[in-house]
């Protein structure tokens, strides 16, 4: 990124490509996750229908019985009316409960059945995804924006079909009644309909900022406390308080400008048939005065007016709802509609030898200007260990996510047996490619599970082996042995237990290539030597690519490169480069060069 | 109440469990309520304003179908008789003015409720945020990040639900119940003692559904919880998961944390499946007997037919409200159980607690004394098991020692993010737990293991050490411990997002971020934990060289594995097990016949190789 536009470009990326489609379409799509409920779906509805319909006649049937039996004093006809009314009413209940009960599957089963696949597709998707998007906004789309959704296809939608259903059925009746007056209330519904596609329109622009703006205090939320340790050494509670404050007081304030549109419409909403009631009365009135109407039946129009208010002013809910649930729904097949950049091929090898080779490699990060990488060309013979030597970010861990396609070479190829990495599965590829990474990457599991992260048939016995390697039987001793948990990212453990953790799950299961990421940075002279020795062994069966900021490192290698400007510049035995290449010497002799004692005080 | 019952609900303790006994549940409730009730307290008078301004609403409101009626009656037959249509006129007038009466109370009642709706949750979030922030590590290492942040999202969405919930219609309702239960019995008592009886069996049904809501409700938000957990953790590791073919087991777990929450959310919506219709059944039943038995009673002539007719009237007011407010009783049950984890969060103390009353500290020099000094992480085995040690103001001490001998752990104690077990760390001759916090941090700052990257640039992250200091002095920092040359090689130079954790930075220039940040935090006391772990040897030399100046004057503890940076330490201790085996300067220590010897000796030995 160069220009201050460009980052924040960047930035609203990372919140994802904004309201790009803002229509019904995303909400539409994900009707298939309700095909298989189609049963349950149809049982709520049509309970929804009777369970209405029980409603509004049980008055009916209190009228009846005052102006039947009661009127007319006859005992016989109240017990069977009596009792209707009691019939009508018990099944309203029992409608209503089938509705309720029906729906919990369906709707639910919708809610979990995306956040599966949700959270599925971003397991898949490549690094570089993961890098550009903040991990609250993908969180804030797999919780709150399926709950929206949940709850308009759970009641909103069912209200808005009978609201419709409702208003249309006593349009029809008032037109067939008297139609001047049915004209002029259907003609009420012009300024409605024109009103609430203009709503709709800002309405999905600011619910839409609302949810973004959540999930970045999410992504707040999640930065402060990941780094609560950063944030207690250095004091600065107050400063990331702050920036979350700021972040809820921007909450807050999108949210009013919400309530303050929505309010204006709802209160519109609920004018428009006042003011027709009135109207109506007004040219019923006249209307009356003129012989064209009865009394009577001016009373029986106004008294459906009336009913229409109630459907017409809770419209305005059900749509901000709807509304909501659509700019949800967008947030969600956003993710879901981004296609994994990395996506295994059809070949699988068989017996791996474990030859790498690295022709003519580029890589670019998206959207950098540079290629870190450029013309890089290496060849890692089976068995054989290549160490990698580079200045800090000189692009060593870069190369090294190349082979198992953590990242994709812009240009060039990387092959496995003369295979194209692109062209392997990638379970095949990932099995035969182990990595330690720099960091540990531990999750907050049982130390068992974090060293048979790929391996979960592994036996006790390949899980000593790999603690013996990795001089890591220090898991033995922890409370519960093998199955204590290690906090979040290990952080119950100490740094070099971490890294020898991390270290021995790569050697688990004996991979063809492993690659060591300069994973021997946090233990003490001795221990690295006892992990050196025993890497020596298995280095000795497998291919290595190893990184290495010292020297001793550096020996578990056979051969030498060095990576300079992005290109590899030379490779060799690390004696010959030492003697031959300043740069090299530069790099890792200079420990050496001094005199330790000399210069101590 | 023995102190063991007390400890199963207390805090955060009760989280994880949904069984609990009816006595602790009451607690909860009672702690949740008080919670709820100090969020309300500063709208007291706004929330008055806002009854007034929607019981008007609702009077105009219920004005207009009268006035329609009197439009019918009485307007229309004076017009129809030629004596003009003023009061139909009128009443239409009058009818047009409450239409506006109503739509201009309900938009302030709107606007207003949004508002104090929208201030509540913004204090909620503010307060829960600034607790989270002030609590110790040992509860953060406990209650992991996933936990936090399903508190601070999914809880208070709970609760902003409910006060998205109707509070509207709660009030008409309960206006209109009371209202109309006063009308029915001077309607008739008999009747009306009729249509009020099912009231006892209503209060036993709701208290049935509180009783099985809120089970379901803790689970469900224990559930949720679990779910965030999980997600939030396999999307930060996602790099390890997709390298070690995790996806599939990752799959299964999610699932099964997905389907738990599935079954907690379905046992709610059933839940309130059988409550409102059971509700519902409960007055439609009594409409049935008050039609009957006042059918009856109208044939004997006991009651006229109008009164009948109201009856049946004013007895739906009545039984129509109910649905309303058992639906913002589920939304009170619901975020009932949010309140009761939120309120649990901010009911825990501080294990590293602020003093009362906080020891002055005006100039620190930076002398450093630890006194019989004894810790175990939680009841783990000790880690440092009798620690007695004094640094002297603007001493450079190396830490070396074997990896899990306990090294970070007593920079840990320094920094206080722990307190010791027994006895004290002092500085400048105060003990740590008699400093406030400001003053601790801003004379001690610790370089962690695991440094860590906020996203944004790379200047916000090195302005961390100290808010407010300008480029320029953040250009100095960076400039000063060698990472100025890889920052403008950037084609953003500090402007450079970092990305989430830093992830766009390599992990050498982490360090050195992290690094300068600490130097531009200019505290007395320094320390550094593997801070140039990653780092190439030309840069890790620059750092020396640069700290050579920086610590010409303040204290500074180095943990290193790299034997380098003991050239520049006054002083070495070798730590093993927890306890200094060896002290002295290094001089003197490499010449010796020691621990300390011995790894010199290998050290040199692994930089020039045979
Ligand atoms: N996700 C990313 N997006 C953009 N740039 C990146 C990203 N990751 C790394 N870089 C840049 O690419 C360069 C190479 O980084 P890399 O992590 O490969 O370095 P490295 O050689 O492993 O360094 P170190 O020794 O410090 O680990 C660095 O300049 C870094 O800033
Ligand atoms: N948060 C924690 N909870 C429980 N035990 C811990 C915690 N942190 C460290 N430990 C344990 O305490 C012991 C000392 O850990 P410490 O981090 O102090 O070691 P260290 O000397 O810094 O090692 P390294 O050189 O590997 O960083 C280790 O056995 C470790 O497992
Ligand atoms: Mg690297
Ligand atoms: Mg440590």
């Amino acid at each position: 990124m160069d220009s201050p536009q460009e980052q924040a470009q960047e930035q609203a990326q990372a919140r994802g490509p904004g309201a790009r489609r803002s229509s019904w379409g995303s909400l539409w799509r994900l009707r298939s996750y309700l095909r298989p409920y189609a049963r349950s779906l149809v049982v709520s509805w049509v309970a929804a229908l009777f369970g209405i319909a029980a409603g509004t006649v049980i008055p009916l049937v209190g009228k009846e019985i005052i102006d039947g039996p009661v009127a007319h004093g006859d005992r016989g006809g109240l017990v069977p009316l009596g009792l209707l009314a009691l019939g009508l009413g018990v099944a309203e209940a029992v409608l209503t409960f089938v509705r309720r009960w029906s729906q919990a599957g369906p709707v639910l089963g919708l809610e979990t059945a995306i956040r599966d696949d949700l959270y599925r597709h971003l397991q898949r998707l490549p690094m570089s995804f993961h890098d550009r998007w903040q991990s609250g906004q993908l969180l804030s789309r797999a919780t709150s924006d399926l709950s929206t959704i949940r709850r308009f296809l759970g009641f909103g939608v069912l209200f808005l079909i009978m609201n419709i259903l409702q208003l249309t059925a006593v349009t029809v009746v008032l037109l067939r009644m008297y139609w001047p007056l049915g004209l002029l209330v259907a003609g009420s519904a012009v300024p409605v309909v024109v009103l609430s596609l203009r709503f709709e329109r800002r309405y999905i622009v600011i619910s839409r900022q609302v949810q973004d703006q959540q999930g970045d205090l999410a992504t707040l939320v999640e930065e402060s406390a990941v780094g609560i340790r950063t944030v207690k050494a250095f004091g600065r509670r107050e400063h990331v308080f702050a920036n979350f404050a700021s972040a809820a007081r921007e909450i807050r304030r999108t949210s009013l400008a919400k309530v303050r549109l929505a309010s204006r419409f709802f209160t519109f909403l609920e004018v428009v048939p006042n003011v027709t009631l009135a109207l109506v009365l007004l040219l019923g009135a006249i209307a009356v005065g003129a012989g064209a109407l009865t009394l009577g039946t001016l009373v029986a129009f106004t008294t459906l007016v009336l009913q229409l208010v109630w459907p017409v002013a809770s419209l305005g809910y059900i749509l901000a709802m709807g509304q909501e649930a659509m700019t949800s729904a967008d947030r969600v097949v956003e993710v879901l509609d981004t296609v994994p950049e990395i996506s295994g091929g059809p070949a699988v090898i068989e017996r791996p030898r474990g030859h790498v080779r690295f022709e003519g490699v580029e890589f670019r990060f998206p959207g950098a200007a540079r290629p870190v990488l450029r013309d890089v060309w290496l060849e890692v013979r089976p068995g054989e260990t290549v160490a990698l030597v580079g200045a800090t970010g000189s692009g060593k861990t870069t190369l090294t996510a190349l082979v198992p396609r953590l990242l994709d070479v812009t240009a060039g190829r990387v092959t496995i047996d003369g295979c194209d990495v692109r062209d392997l599965s990638l379970a095949s590829l990932r099995s035969v490619v182990a990595t330690a990474f720099e960091e540990p990457t531990l999750f907050s599991m049982s130390v068992r599970e974090n060293v048979t992260l790929g391996h979960g048939h592994a036996s006790e016995e390949e899980i000593r082996q790999a603690l013996e390697i990795a001089q890591a039987t220090f898991a033995y001793d922890l409370p519960w042995g093998l199955d204590t948990r290690i906090g979040e990212q290990g952080m119950s453990l100490s740094g070099g237990q971490r890294q020898r953790l991390a270290l021995a799950r790569a050697v688990l299961g004996r991979p063809r290539v492993l690659v060591l990421d300069d994973t021997l940075s946090a233990l003490d002279v001795e221990t690295e030597a006892l992990v050196e020795e025993a890497l020596r062994r298995v280095l000795a069966e497998a291919t290595g690519i190893v990184v290495a900021h010292r020297a001793s490192t550096v020996l578990l290698a056979d051969r030498v490169a060095l990576l300079r400007d992005g290109t590899v510049t030379h490779v060799g035995r690390h004696g010959d480069l030492l003697s031959g290449v300043p740069e090299y010497r530069e790099l890792l002799a200079q420990d050496a060069d001094l005199d330790p004692e000399g210069s101590m005080r | 109440m023995t102190r063991e019952a007390e400890n199963t609900w207390r805090g955060v303790a009760a989280e994880d469990r949904d069984e609990i006994s009816e006595r602790v549940s009451v607690l909860l409730r009672t702690r949740s309520r008080r919670l709820l009730a100090d969020l309300l307290r500063p709208h007291r008078r706004a929330i008055a304003v806002l009854t007034a301004v929607i019981v008007a609403s609702n009077a105009a409101g219920l004005a207009l179908p009268y006035l329609v009626k009197e439009g019918i009656d009485d307007g229309i037959p004076p017009m129809l008789r030629g004596q003009g249509a003023g009061t139909l006129l009128a009443i239409v007038g009058a009818l047009l003015a409450g239409a506006l009466t109503q739509a201009f109370t309900r938009q302030a009642f709107l606007q207003m409720s949004g508002r104090i709706g929208q201030d509540i949750l913004l204090e909620l979030r503010r307060r829960v945020f600034d607790h989270f922030q002030r609590l110790s590590l040992p509860f953060h290492e406990k209650y992991t990040s996933g936990r936090v942040i399903s508190r601070l999202t999914s809880d208070v969405d709970a609760i902003a639900e409910l006060l998205d919930s109707g509070f509207d219609g709660l009030v008409t309702a309960v206006l209109t119940l009371c209202g109309t239960a006063v009308m029915l019995l001077v309607l008739d008592v008999r009747l009306g003692l009729v249509a009020l009886l099912p009231l006892p069996v209503l209060l036993l049904f709701t208290r049935w559904f509180r009783r099985q809501s809120s089970v379901t409700y803790r689970r469900t938000r224990e559930a949720v919880a679990l779910v965030i957990v999980h997600f939030v953790e396999s999307m930060t590791g996602i790099r390890a998961v997709q390298a070690f073919r995790r996806e599939q087991r990752n799959q299964e777990i999610f699932e099964r944390l997905n389907a738990d929450y599935r079954a907690a959310n379905t046992r709610g919506m059933r839940l309130v499946a059988v409550f409102m219709p059971g509700v519902k059944l409960i007055g439609n039943v009594t409409v049935a007997a008050v039609l009957l038995y006042g059918g009856l009673l109208a044939l004997h002539g006991t009651v006229t037919v109008g009164v009948l007719a109201a009856f049946l009237l004013y007895l739906r007011q009545f039984y129509e409200p109910m649905q309303e407010i058992s639906q913002f009783y589920n939304a009170l049950q619901s975020a009932g159980a949010a309140l009761e984890k939120l309120s649990g969060v901010l009911e825990e103390r501080p294990s590293v607690a602020e003093p009362r009353r906080p020891a002055p500290l005006p100039r620190a020099a930076g002398a450093l004394r630890f006194e019989g000094v004894r810790f175990a992480y939680g009841d783990g085995p000790p880690v440092l098991p009798l620690l007695d040690l004094e640094i002297p103001a603007g001493q450079t001490v190396a830490v070396v020692g074997t990896t899990g001998a306990g090294k970070t752990t007593l920079a840990k104690l320094v920094a206080r993010f722990h307190d010791p077990v027994a006895g004290r760390v002092l500085l400048d001759g105060v003990d740590l737990r008699d400093l406030d916090e400001d003053t601790l941090r801003r004379h001690v700052v610790m370089v962690t293991q695991e440094n860590y990257l906020f996203s944004g640039t790379i200047a916000d992250n090195v302005r961390f050490g100290r808010p407010g200091a300008p480029d320029a002095e953040i250009e100095r920092a960076a400039e000063a411990i060698g990472a100025h040359t890889f920052v403008s090689a950037l084609p953003g130079r500090f402007e450079t997002q970092v990305g989430k954790r830093g992830g766009r930075m390599s992990a050498g220039q982490r360090q050195l971020v992290a690094f300068a940040r600490a130097f531009l935090a200019d505290p007395a006391v320094l320390i550094l934990d593997e801070a140039t772990s990653s780092l190439d040897v030309p840069s890790e030399r620059l750092v020396q060289r640069a700290l050579r100046t920086i610590l010409a004057d303040r204290t500074a503890l180095i943990i290193a594995h790299r034997l380098s940076t003991v050239e520049i330490a006054d002083r070495v201790l070798v730590m093993e097990h927890g306890r200094i085996v060896e002290d002295g300067p290094p001089g003197r220590l490499i010449a010796g016949a020691g621990r300390f010897a011995r790894l010199h000796h290998a050290w040199l030995n692994s930089l020039t190789p045979p």
